[in-house]
């Protein structure tokens, strides 16, 4: 039985907040792809193209065959716990604070034994459900859960230290006005959040769904505009001490391309909110949450842009606007770099056309934000880097995956290539 | 129209003294430019003005060890601002339209203030009118030719969403009508005419016919124009004396700007 986890009491002024640690980072290059299937929540491992046989730990050379052909490929998590014991004490800084901590091995249905953290709701010899989780060090990592649901399972404090669930945190999301803001604050409201701070921009004109955002439980609206370097930093002077999850919600859009254009005021508009106000923000609570992520239970944890899919491969229509992002996706792989001596995760939600004025001649399918709020619910739950939301945004990168040059051709068809 | 001063240079000595013995007060008319300070809202598929942002270079630091300094970024018509004969389509074609080609007298002129505070106070959409012009006149006596008339309304003294006073149908906010801009101006000669409110127009000024008059008509006819104005009800109905210079910006349409009054202090000689 996982014991549910309770609000966190007010923090001690007079300790030192923990300095963050981490689980060892070595990794053979081959074993990455444990991280990089991890990144999207997928238990994958390589299977041999030869002979079909499936690898375990990642190498470089079949072990039945010795064929260099080893592609990573989605495979049964179903496993039977063979043994496990728990750790009480280790040289490694990071267990060493964490201990007791449970381990063990797993024999899979697919074949072979993995070692894994395993949650403390699997029995002894119990079937499991393997997961590919990051770790606070981003590197992939097995972990046992049981294969039913148990109550309260997601509190199980290991498993907790490989997700980013918003349960008891604290969350700012940016750009109040956007009507995303609504469903994105529900979403963290259900999912237990302790309070839920909304950025909100030029609170000198009114907008319509306000009072709807105001009226969710646990809601703070306060002002913060990510083109304003000076309002990122007074919102991050006052809150970037208690900011565990943030939302970068802010977002300006608008059709178009180069020549159809003919300025670059627009452009200019995408590039300081997609582009310079990812970097504001990053820069202003960046320091305080990459310092916090180990200050306990409700420590800070993660880091969520939501970035055009077209980031990857420009979609002409909206060309200015998909460069903008891809400028912000390159951005956030520095972020990662930047956050992760603090264990903290930084997820990019890539999504197609949304449900909204900018998008609205567009045919469906887009996406709803009631859609995109439950994407990040649970990519946050799941510890993801990686999430696409919506059919649009799973098509594009499997293509993008298959051949980048291919799908740049398609996209850039006379026409626009709205896929 | 040139009008000889009795004794020049005395004039400005005697107006050295006065300004010294603050017999003579300076009066600042401008709001500071501040992140949050409302700019006109257009429909959102519109270029829109720019608001005013300042990116520290460096403060005394790594950056830049014994100063501070900043880049600001803002449209020609941010905050307290200016606007040129060029800004409106019906001043495209005046000579010298843009405002590093205004010559500097333009900007210094004798200024009437029509009071209508009581009347914007209770009506949002209070119109400023021929009548209420010409019964202005009637106490203060006619608008001289080049004067400035500024139409106070006290719309400076409210804040937030109150100002832009946006709603379903557009903003809300006082304003001339056609018939009392093409007095003023064609009428009455007048060198401007300035407003606390976002623009020169009311804001509901898109539906007059010509649309937005007071710009349509300032600016057809070479006249310049004054928002975001503030502390008007400090200046005299007549009197004062009214210093706009906008930067001088190639070919610039407009200029956030400091306006300040030269105001007889009461009592004073």
């Amino acid at each position: 039985m996982t014991t549910p986890i309770v609000p966190p009491p007010k923090k001690d002024p007079q300790k030192r907040t923990r300095v963050p640690t981490r689980p060892s980072e070595l990794r053979s290059r081959a074993a990455l792809g444990l991280a990089a299937a991890a990144a999207e929540g997928r238990f994958m491992l390589q299977v041999c193209g030869e002979c079909g046989a499936i690898q375990y730990p990642p190498r470089d050379a079949c072990a039945a065959c010795l064929s260099v052909d080893l592609p990573w490929k989605d495979v049964s998590p179903a496993g039977r716990l063979m043994a496990e014991t728990t750790v009480r004490t280790s040289t490694n800084v990071y267990f060493r604070e964490r201990t007791p901590w449970r381990i063990g091995t797993v024999k899979l249905d697919a074949g072979p034994s993995i070692m894994c953290h395993v949650h403390g709701d699997v029995e002894r010899g119990g079937t499991v459900r393997i997961v590919n989780r990051l770790d606070k060090s981003g590197q992939g990592v097995f972990f046992a859960l049981p294969s039913e649901e148990t109550p309260a399972m997601e509190d199980d404090p290991q498993l907790r230290e490989m997700s980013c669930d918003p349960k008891y945190r604290r969350v700012l999301i940016t750009d109040a006005r956007s009507e995303n803001a609504v469903a994105l604050a529900k979403a963290f409201s259900d999912a237990q959040a302790s309070i839920i701070f909304v950025g909100e921009a030029e609170s000198w004109r009114a907008y319509p769904h306000r009072a709807a955002l105001a009226a969710i439980p646990n809601v703070e609206i306060l002002p913060l505009d990510v083109t304003d370097t000076q309002s990122v930093n007074e919102l991050a002077g006052e809150i970037g001490g208690k900011t565990d999850i943030l939302v970068n919600n802010a977002r300006f859009v608008r059709p178009g391309g180069i020549m159809d254009r003919g300025d670059t005021v627009f452009a200019r508009d995408e590039m300081e909110v997609n582009f310079l106000g990812l970097m504001r923000l990053a820069q202003a609570f960046g320091p305080a949450m990459r310092g916090r992520g180990a200050d306990g239970q409700s420590s800070a944890t993660a880091w969520v842009n939501i970035l055009s899919v077209y980031a990857y491969s420009n979609m002409p229509a909206f060309g200015a606007f998909s460069a903008s992002n891809a400028a912000a996706y390159s951005l956030s792989q520095c972020l990662r770099a930047e956050m992760r001596p603090g264990g903290v995760r930084v997820m990019n939600v890539y999504t197609g056309p949304t449900e909204d004025a900018w998008h609205q001649p567009l045919p469906p399918p887009k996406v709803a934000p009631a859609a995109l709020a439950r994407a990040i619910i649970a990519g946050l739950k799941d510890g993801l880097e990686d999430v696409f939301v919506g059919d649009v945004a799973k098509d594009l990168i499997e293509k993008w995956r298959a051949g980048a040059k291919i799908l740049e051709r398609e996209m850039t068809e006379a026409g626009g290539g709205e896929t | 129209m040139t009008v000889q001063a009795p004794n020049p240079a005395a004039l400005l000595g005697d107006l050295a003294t006065a300004l010294a013995s603050e017999a003579i007060e300076v009066i600042d008319l401008t709001h500071t430019l501040d992140q949050d300070f409302p700019v006109i809202v257009l429909p959102p598929e519109f270029g829109q003005c720019a608001r005013f942002r300042m990116e520290e270079i460096s403060a005394y630091d790594h950056r830049g060890p014994a100063w501070k300094w900043h880049n600001f970024t803002c449209c020609e018509h941010t905050g307290t601002h200016f606007d040129a004969p060029s800004h409106w389509i019906s001043g495209r074609d005046i000579p010298n339209g843009n405002v590093d080609e205004i010559p500097a007298d333009r900007f210094i002129g004798p200024v009437c203030v029509i009071d209508c505070s009581d009347g914007s106070k209770a009506d949002e959409d209070f119109e400023l009118t021929p009548e209420i012009i010409e019964a202005w006149e009637a106490k203060h006596g006619r608008i001289p030719e080049a004067s400035w008339v500024l139409m106070r309304t006290d719309w400076s003294k409210r804040r937030g969403a109150d100002y832009l006073n946006m709603r379903e149908d557009g903003p809300h906010s006082p304003g001339p009508t056609p018939d009392a801009m093409k007095l003023l101006v064609n009428k009455r000669g007048i060198r401007g005419f300035g407003t606390e409110t976002v623009g020169t127009d009311a804001g509901q000024g898109a539906h007059y016919t010509p649309p937005y008059p007071a710009h349509f008509f300032l600016h057809g006819a070479g006249r310049y124009g004054l928002q975001c104005l503030n502390n008007l009800d400090r200046l005299p109905p007549t009197g004062a004396m009214l210093i706009a210079t906008p930067l001088k910006i190639k070919k610039g349409t407009g200029s956030p700007l400091r306006v300040i009054a030269l105001v007889a202090r009461e009592g004073g000689q």
